[in-house]
């Protein structure tokens, strides 16, 4: 019949309506449902995952050594020319000659953070840390290198 | 102060039968990025859309023609930025299809679960952002609650939120994070709990309802004729899940529905993603308490070179079939590469089902096709 | 105890010892409007503010809290960066119609301010037509709107325009229905007389379902009639990107977006005071204690507690629901709405002549 029709279509509308209010009106009255992170004030607490890919760094001891023998398999693996290897010949004290990298510049503006050199480096010598806070006022800076000043390779890394 | 005919003159630049044609985008709220549409409208009547492409359009099939195989596989997680996950497995599939490599059955578990992973996290950002196309804001948030997770379990295991690159030939980058399958379960409870949430707000809503059921109707042939795949057309009955046809990886070991309706609607279309959610789910289920122990990748050589020939390989992304095409000439880079983007086909409907209905129809239907520009436009 | 009460004959008892009786006018209409002015811009941050922070809750969020303790100043920054910003006028525009909008919608709304009884003998303007002055002088922002969506020369603008006209017409009806089921039970249009008809019980209490229904009613209407969500057509964001006022910016569009929270003010203080008996307190049949304990709730606060329920009740509604399209939101009032309240004008006539209410 048209009219119970009618009756039955504005009770099943009215009452869905009124199930949507319900849910809204729960989260209304429940603030500790809320999931906002204030961000720079949460800055001291905020845990951000240890895999996370924020910028490539390069890890340097106590002694001010690090791993990189030079080989550039990181800037063959970078697919956006991020990475540039400088190397030099080092003249040990016992007259050997040996390659060491001179600069390893870095180039954050142009890095996808897609790992890869990360996995080419065979000696482990670079990789990513979860810093994500890189706003700088100018853009050279973002240009990096990332060995230390007079940092050298450490012993027994071929 | 001007004369008002001259007004009317400056207002419709067709001006026939009192056509009004409107520019919707390239910037505008609901579509979702650059996608630039050419409405006709008689009234509040849609008489033709046309969109026009171009504004995002980056040449990435061009770009991955100078990147070896182990790097062109990043640059697909910009295309459909919601799926990248699966991108990226379709393109590492077609490498390892290619040269043959063993890819272990470790990471071929994990594989699986990442990508059912990146089709809840790309539903649920869909369906928040359609709820706010029909007007109704709070849903957004809800559904980002959930997909919050998810992108806090990728950030644990693959370091990154959206754009993982976690895939490479012949497995993964690097193995599981430890508390993975833990938080996935989290998840898993989580998302049970909140779904009533989702029916309570939007999907029985009347007012939902109304709008979607009915408009922008597809038929299954029309689907079939514009080479409509996934959730959109699925829910005009054609059965097209690749996981089902063509199962890749471990699809063909677990249940799961292929979720078909046959009403064609935009409402028809919501259902389809709201119960593949729940399928995901039921995969995930039955594959994380039984990841296998041992290499989450195999062994591969150092330089990879696709012998000389033509390869094809499809997967299932959230929006539909991602086929990736590569002429090799056998060398370190791909001579030729094409991607089989969904979202392209899917646009290519909007004009057939929006013809005659009002604007507020075009949003239900532009909403329910799932839109990535970046993906339509490469 | 303070309240409001006695503040007008004071005043005017003051101003008449001081001054001849023209000038005591005139300075009472200099009070009156700089009053009017000053409750627009504080209702104004309020309501800003109140909706901002509605929505942040019920969408699991914390809202604004930056700006002073509770961010209870956002507001008020809003309003400064909107005044220092440009008000661009586009170069096609209608310059003259398309300045004037935005004054014509604010005028109408400070008009509807007349009638309004804030608190006990604390009220602007006791018409003896208050009712039928409300409904008249609402259907005017209509024009504003119209005349904004046409003179900006902007497809959107336009569009959104006529979709408020279409819709501003057509729910005027059953909210004028819904008001005239109280001003039957009353039998009066005055606004007082209808506030002392509900000394021993609100109308949503004594009217019994026929109240109810009108009060469902009269709330959709005036949601509608606000261009609010899940009707807000006009302004439909995600389909015409900001609707007849996409072209203002500045204090201009502030002008609108203060005009809409006052229209919802308003609305709701004439709901407030027809279905729930303005500054009444809450009396219960013959609870004597309990009656007298709530007289010594000042009126202004009854009057403001049941008004800013009602903003409440219609901002939940907002940020709940998806909008209607334009032809189902005409459906809705023309099918549904209009006969339920013929029905229910029906049904309280005779409620009346029998004389079945309390």
């Amino acid at each position: 019949m048209f009219l119970k029709e009618y009756i039955t279509d504005v009770v099943t509308g009215v009452t869905s309506l009124l199930k949507g209010m319900r849910k809204t009106g729960y989260y209304f009255t429940h603030p500790k449902e809320i999931i906002t992170e204030q961000y720079p004030d949460n800055r001291a607490t905020l845990l951000m995952s240890d895999r996370f890919k924020g910028e490539v760094v390069m890890p340097h001891d106590a002694n001010n050594e690090h791993t990189c023998t030079g080989c550039t398999a990181c800037e063959l693996a970078c697919p956006n020319g991020t990475i540039k290897v400088v190397t030099k010949f080092e003249t040990s004290p016992e007259g050997k000659k040996k390659k060491a990298i001179d600069a390893l510049v870095y180039r954050l503006e142009l890095c996808t953070m897609c790992n890869l050199c990360i996995v080419a480096c065979p000696s482990d010598a670079i990789k990513m840390a979860p810093n994500f806070e890189h706003s700088v006022f100018d853009r050279t800076k973002l240009t990096k290198v990332l060995n230390q000043p007079g940092s050298k390779i450490r012993e027994g890394i071929e | 102060m001007y004369n008002q005919t001259e007004i009317i003159k400056d207002t419709s630049e067709l001006g026939a039968d009192g056509e009004l044609v409107i520019n919707m985008g390239p910037q505008h709220p609901a579509t979702h990025g650059v996608l630039h549409l050419v409405v006709t409208l008689n009234g509040e009547t849609i008489k033709k859309i046309e969109p026009h492409l171009g504004y995002i359009h980056r040449s990435i099939e061009k770009m991955c023609e100078s990147l070896t195989y182990r790097q062109f596989i990043y640059v697909t997680s910009r295309m459909d930025y919601l799926s990248s996950h699966i991108n990226n497995l379709g393109c590492a599939l077609l490498v390892e299809k290619g040269m043959q490599i063993e890819v272990p059955d470790r990471a071929k578990y994990v594989r699986v679960i990442l990508s059912e992973l990146t089709r809840i996290a790309s539903h649920e950002l869909w369906l928040g952002a359609m709820a706010m196309d029909l007007g109704a804001f709070t849903p957004f948030f809800y559904a980002f609650r959930e997909r919050e997770m998810i992108t806090d379990i990728m950030e644990d295991t693959c370091g990154a939120r959206l754009t993982m690159n976690y895939i490479v030939p012949g497995g993964l980058m690097y193995d599981l994070h430890p508390d993975f399958q833990k938080k996935v379960k989290a998840f898993i409870t989580q998302f049970k709990s909140k779904v009533t949430e989702y029916e309570d707000l939007v999907t029985n809503n009347v007012i939902f309802q109304s709008r979607t059921k009915g408009v922008g109707i597809l038929s299954a042939e029309d689907a079939i004729s514009y080479g409509c795949t996934g959730p959109v057309a699925r829910a005009s009955g054609v059965s097209c899940d690749i996981r089902k046809i063509y199962p890749y990886e471990v699809y063909d070991k677990v249940q799961f529905d292929e979720v078909l309706e046959t009403a064609g609607d935009s409402f028809a279309r919501y259902m389809v993603r709201v119960k593949e959610m729940n399928q995901s789910i039921r995969i995930i289920e039955q594959l994380i308490d039984n990841i296998p122990e041992g290499d989450f990748v195999g062994k591969t050589k150092n330089v990879l070179k696709l012998p000389k020939g033509e390869f094809y390989t499809r997967v299932e992304t959230a929006r539909g079939e991602f086929g990736v095409y590569v002429v090799s000439e056998g060398g370190t880079t791909p001579h030729r590469i094409k991607f089989r983007s969904p979202g392209f086909s899917n646009l290519s409907v909007l004009n057939h089902i929006s013809v005659g209905s009002k604007i507020g129809d075009l949003m239900a239907s532009m909403g329910t096709l799932d839109l990535v520009i970046p993906d339509i436009d490469r | 105890m303070f309240s409001l009460e006695g503040i007008t004959t004071n005043v005017q008892d003051w101003l008449l010892m001081k001054f001849n009786p023209t000038m005591a006018l005139a300075i009472e209409c200099v009070i009156v409007i700089l009053l009017s002015i000053s409750l627009f811009a504080i209702l104004g941050l309020v309501l800003v503010l109140m909706e901002r922070k509605v929505a942040a809750h019920i969408q699991i969020r914390l809202g604004p809290n930056r700006v002073g303790p509770g961010g209870m100043f956002q507001t008020v920054a809003d309003t400064l960066k909107l005044i220092m910003k440009e008000g661009l006028t586009p170069d096609k525009a209608d310059k003259f119609l398309f300045n004037l909008a935005p004054f014509v919608v604010m005028m109408v709304g400070m008009l509807l301010l007349a009638p309004i009884a804030f608190a006990k003998n604390f009220q602007i303007w006791d018409i003896n037509i208050g009712v039928l002055y409300i409904s008249s002088v609402s259907s005017l922002s209509v024009i504003g709107i119209l005349m904004a969506g046409w003179a900006s020369n902007n497809k959107y603008s336009l569009l959104g325009a006529m979709r408020s006209g279409a819709q501003i017409v057509s729910y005027e009806l059953s909210a004028g229905f819904a008001v005239l089921t109280i001003v039957v039970l009353t039998g009066s249009l005055q606004i007082s007389e209808i506030i002392n008809a509900q000394q021993n019980g609100w109308w949503i209490f004594k009217g019994h379902i026929p109240a109810v229904i009108a009060f469902v009613l009269y709330i959709i209407a005036v949601t509608a009639e606000t261009n609010r969500a899940p009707f807000d057509l006009a302004e439909a964001e995600s389909e015409l990107t900001a609707g007849f006022h996409t072209e203002y910016s500045g204090m201009r569009f502030a002008l609108f977006f203060l005009a809409e929270y006052i229209n919802i003010f308003i609305v709701c203080a004439i709901g407030a005071t027809l279905f729930f008996g303005g500054w009444m307190p809450l009396h219960i049949g013959n609870w004597e204690a309990f009656n007298h304990l709530m007289d010594y709730i000042p009126s202004s606060v009854w009057f403001m507690g049941k008004t800013f329920f009602l903003i409440f009740l219609i901002m939940w509604f907002r940020w709940t629901f998806p909008r209607l399209r334009v032809d189902q939101l005409l459906n809705l009032e023309w099918k549904y709405l209009l006969p339920i309240s013929l029905f229910n004008l029906l049904l309280v006539a005779v409620i009346t002549i029998l004389g079945w209410h309390f």
